[in-house]
């Protein structure tokens, strides 16, 4: 169950318009990417908020189609 | 009442009684997870007094958790019954000293020569 990056960068972009989105593929096996995500969003929020609410964009895939998805994030 | 508020009730309990808490993939002396191993090698590089969940054990309290957290992935640290992160969040927190400044204001013990680089 892999994941393609260009569908996670889109799943993420669709509820953060404005982010600057940076994805790696950790191991080139299309399973263990790095993301990195910019965005006004997430401004005045905990950074457990912030990933939860790129989880959220990612609708249900983290931990199930998307094994491994090291992110950080950061207000814009 | 549900299983699943049983184990709603068995989670607020476990980290109402217990300090630190790691709900994890294996356990401290043996993490079967890389996560999961990353969370515990900090906690064990601090000195850190904690309490493992192996949610491995238990199909109700893995998923349990992930509810209970609103959190899609194990591991999944507490600290005084406050929800801190998984492994991303714990590991940039403790190369940051974010980590350690909320144990200091939590009144948690750890080793304060320890640094996580």
């Amino acid at each position: 169950m892999a994941m393609d990056s260009g569908e996670i960068e889109r799943l993420i972009r669709a509820k953060f318009p404005d982010a600057q989105i940076e994805i790696r593929d950790l191991a080139g096996d299309g399973d263990h990417y790095a993301a990195h995500v910019v965005s006004s969003a997430f401004k005045g929020k905990t950074r457990v908020q912030q990933h939860q609410m790129v989880y959220e964009a990612l609708g249900g895939r983290m931990g199930g189609a998307l094994h491994a998805l090291a992110l950080t994030t950061a207000e814009a | 009442m549900s299983p699943q508020q049983d184990v709603q009730d068995w989670i607020r309990k476990t980290i109402a009684n217990n300090d630190v808490v790691l709900f994890m993939k294996g356990s401290k002396q043996m993490p079967q997870c890389g996560f999961s191993a990353q969370v515990a090698h900090i906690l064990g590089l601090l000195g850190v007094d904690y309490h493992d969940v192996n949610v491995l054990q238990d199909m109700g309290v893995r998923e349990g958790v992930k509810a209970f957290s609103n959190w899609p992935t194990i591991p999944q640290l507490y600290v005084k019954g406050e929800f801190v992160g998984g492994c991303d969040i714990v590991r940039e927190m403790a190369e940051g000293g974010e980590l350690q400044q909320l144990l200091d204001s939590k009144g948690v013990a750890y080793d304060k020569s320890k640094k996580i680089a």
